[in-house]
């Protein structure tokens, strides 16, 4: 095989790399955190709601785990174009990642909310709390602490799936790569450039993650929470990384 | 002419349905040749061996799906090879389901207690012995849950091998709308097919997960 | 009424089996009941009927002056006077003590923060944890545990308090830490019912004791039951406990 590696074009194309990256963090951030707050509230309705919510909310959520990410984006976008709706690609983007990552997290969510003990609603109804207070105060702060690895990896996975809104013209950092492949047909290296950008992607949505999960758990319990195995697609810890971890 | 959309537009949707078939069993196999390694490798007792499974496993998973896609694509073309596209999607396919599949089996393999291994070293069993009629088999039934939910998640991923052209059903019910304009019509009706497929499995693997359970509050 | 619970003839069941089989007793106020007994005669049914967290199926159940066994009856308002600890203590683990026990009066009475945080460090004191309000609970033992978890339900300033089986959990050494706090709640003139397998504490601190077996209250007498005995099962009950 004799093939040159050229990696020059990213003398010229680093800004437009830079855009798109910019434009996937962008459509990252929104649909984490609105589909975050949708997958909780489905994952409440699949607790506490009425026969009637919890078959709506469990049909909801069905329905968006088994269809692919990128035909539930078509029949958004394509749909709303027909109906006369011009919503910009990257508005329809963002919401059908939100849609489709709801889903997931309702069913994380709804896993931590159920291994929460029954004691500690009971406690609290005891002490005069009501349904609501309950679920805010004691078992949604316990539930997602332990999900929270989970949680990454989910959050993770919707970061990734930013890359599939090319399909609808959005201009994030995929997209740029054909343009690098048409008009210098490298583009091999520049999917691998694509590639290395977005491993660095990953590993700084998880840096983050953790940094707010020790703000918002300040509970020294970062020992025990390694040593779950609830964490699908993430090396479990070897045995040697778990800290002295002071318990006084 | 069934809802503005003919029958032989309805037969090129359904074509395409079948490639979905043909690369998720590739990309299942695949993984399952690549990742069983993958899995065994990852929980040796050689460090360098954990690093490079461990690397690995972080790299695709890392990387968008569809970015490995082009990868495997142009990596062909400049290879010298002149392949259909679903060569270069079946080995995407295979790279992605591999460390996936990996990460799970390796998983189960850990979590079989650290006393089976004790228990049939001191039977003088040799290292794969240990494994093959020991830990792998254990292993194996509490990998069939995990293993069957992966499955819904590749058959829904093959939808990303549109990015290079591969026809897919994803594809095929592009190429119908672009023709009809009807796209609540058929990106329904390929959500359908797709929750078709994949909706079964689902249920499948949540029933296996709840026996698998039951068997072992015993 | 001056008793604080009323129970008559209260029946209640687990699908097909009775659990309850038509109790009656009174709690007078101030004064302290404990409800002895083997695993299964219905003794912590009968506690958690008091508060609402079982439901009864016939008789009369009346607490702090509302009817638990109608329809209508205000659970929520209920358990503003009625405070329970159980026997696994259920703290909330997210929390410090101090937030533990300021959570409720927050929430429920809108107590202010200043205020909720004065009442946590008055109740802490009264049960000997007053420099622990910043730990959390899996920092401290099982005795301490408990304690606060008396102290949280002290802060809601109830009228009657339950307690279920509560040192059950502890390691012998520590009970008396925690039968210690409920002597002097007792002595304080806090209304409570007790389920407890402590003999000697039940005699020293209780007003009535009542032995139940089988759903029925079999036997029932003031703080010297447990030395004049007069059912042989009762006399069975003891010598098997001492």
């Amino acid at each position: 095989m004799n093939y040159n590696f050229d990696f020059s074009f990213i003398g010229q194309y680093w800004p437009s790399l830079l855009d798109g990256l910019w434009i996937s963090a962008e459509m990252s951030a929104v649909a984490l955190i609105g589909g975050f707050l949708l997958g909780v509230m489905l994952a409440v309705a699949r607790t506490q709601g009425s026969p009637t919510v919890r078959r709506l909310a469990t049909g909801f959520v069905d329905l968006t785990r088994n269809t692919p990410l990128i035909v539930q984006t078509f029949w958004l976008f394509f749909g709303l174009s027909a109906l006369g709706f011009l919503v910009p690609a990257i508005a329809a983007a963002v919401v059908a990642l939100a849609v489709n990552t709801s889903g997931y997290t309702c069913e994380i969510v709804r896993a931590g909310i159920d291994s929460v003990h029954y004691g500690q609603k009971e406690a609290a109804a005891c002490l005069g709390l009501s349904r609501s207070q309950v679920m805010r105060n004691v078992v949604l702060p316990q539930a997602i602490e332990k999900m929270y690895p989970a949680l990454i990896s989910q959050f993770v996975l919707v970061m990734l799936a930013t890359s599939i809104m090319s399909q609808i013209s959005v201009e994030e950092l995929t997209a740029v790569g054909l343009q690098i492949q048409t008009r210098t047909f490298r583009g091999f290296e520049a999917y691998l450039v694509i590639a290395a950008i977005y491993l660095v992607m990953s590993w700084l949505l998880r840096v983050i993650m953790n940094l707010c999960y020790n703000v918002a758990f300040p509970r020294q319990r970062h020992i025990s929470q390694a040593r779950s195995t609830f964490r699908p697609g993430a090396p479990a810890p070897s045995d040697t990384s778990i800290a002295t971890g002071a318990r006084p | 002419m069934i809802m503005g959309v003919t029958s032989g537009q309805w037969f090129f949707i359904l074509q395409g349905a079948g490639w979905t078939l043909i690369l998720s069993l590739l990309g299942f196999v695949g993984g399952t040749v690549v990742g069983l390694p993958v899995a065994v490798f990852g929980t040796s007792n050689s460090r360098v061996l954990r690093i490079l499974t461990g690397g690995y496993v972080k790299l695709i998973q890392g990387i968008p799906l569809p970015v490995v896609m082009f990868i495997c694509y142009f990596g062909i073309s400049i290879a010298g090879y002149d392949l259909p596209a679903l060569v270069a999607a079946g080995i995407a396919m295979t790279l992605y389901s591999s460390a996936f599949l990996g990460e799970i089996w390796r998983g189960c393999i850990e979590a079989i207690p650290k006393t089976q291994w004790e228990a049939s070293e001191s039977l003088a069993l040799g290292k794969i012995q240990v494994l093959t009629s020991v830990i792998l088999p254990q292993a194996f039934r509490v990998a069939i849950p995990p293993t069957v939910g992966f499955l819904v998640q590749i058959v829904k991923n093959t939808s990303y091998a549109v990015v290079i052209g591969f026809f897919d059903l994803t594809y095929s019910s592009r190429v119908i709308n672009n023709s009809t304009f009807k796209p609540f019509v058929i990106f329904t009706a390929a959500a359908l097919i797709y929750f078709a497929m994949c909706y079964p499995l689902s249920v499948l693997s949540y029933r296996l997960e709840r026996k698998l359970k039951r068997h072992s509050r015993l | 009424m001056n008793s604080t619970v009323q129970f008559q003839n209260v029946r209640k069941c687990y699908g097909h089996n009775e659990v309850l089989k038509g109790i009656s007793f009174d709690v007078p106020k101030g004064s302290v009941v404990a409800l002895i007994g083997q695993s299964g005669s219905g003794k912590s049914t009968a506690l958690r009927c008091i508060n609402g967290l079982e439901e009864i199926h016939g008789g009369e159940l009346y607490v702090c002056g509302r009817a638990l066994h109608e329809k209508n009856c205000d659970i929520t308002a209920l358990r503003l006077q009625v405070g329970i600890v159980f026997q696994s203590y259920n703290l909330f683990p997210h929390l410090t003590v101090e937030k533990n026990i300021t959570l409720a009066p927050r929430k429920v009475k809108r107590t202010a923060p200043k205020e909720a945080r004065e009442l946590a460090a008055h109740v802490l004191s009264q049960v000997g944890l007053a420099d622990k309000a910043g730990e959390y609970p899996d920092q401290l033992s099982g005795g301490q545990q408990q304690r606060v978890a008396i102290a949280r339900s002290l802060a809601m300033q109830p009228e009657l308090m339950l307690f279920d089986e509560v040192t059950s959990a502890l390691d012998p050494q520590i009970t008396g830490e925690v039968l210690k706090v409920i002597e002097g709640l007792a002595k304080d003139g806090m209304t409570m019912v007790l389920v407890t397998h402590e003999m000697g504490f039940a005699s020293a601190v209780a007003d009535q004791i009542i032995y139940m077996r089988e759903g029925v209250v079999w036997e029932a007498g003031d703080g010297n039951l447990l030395k004049h005995p007069s059912t042989p099962e009762l006399q069975q009950f003891i010598s098997n406990g001492l």
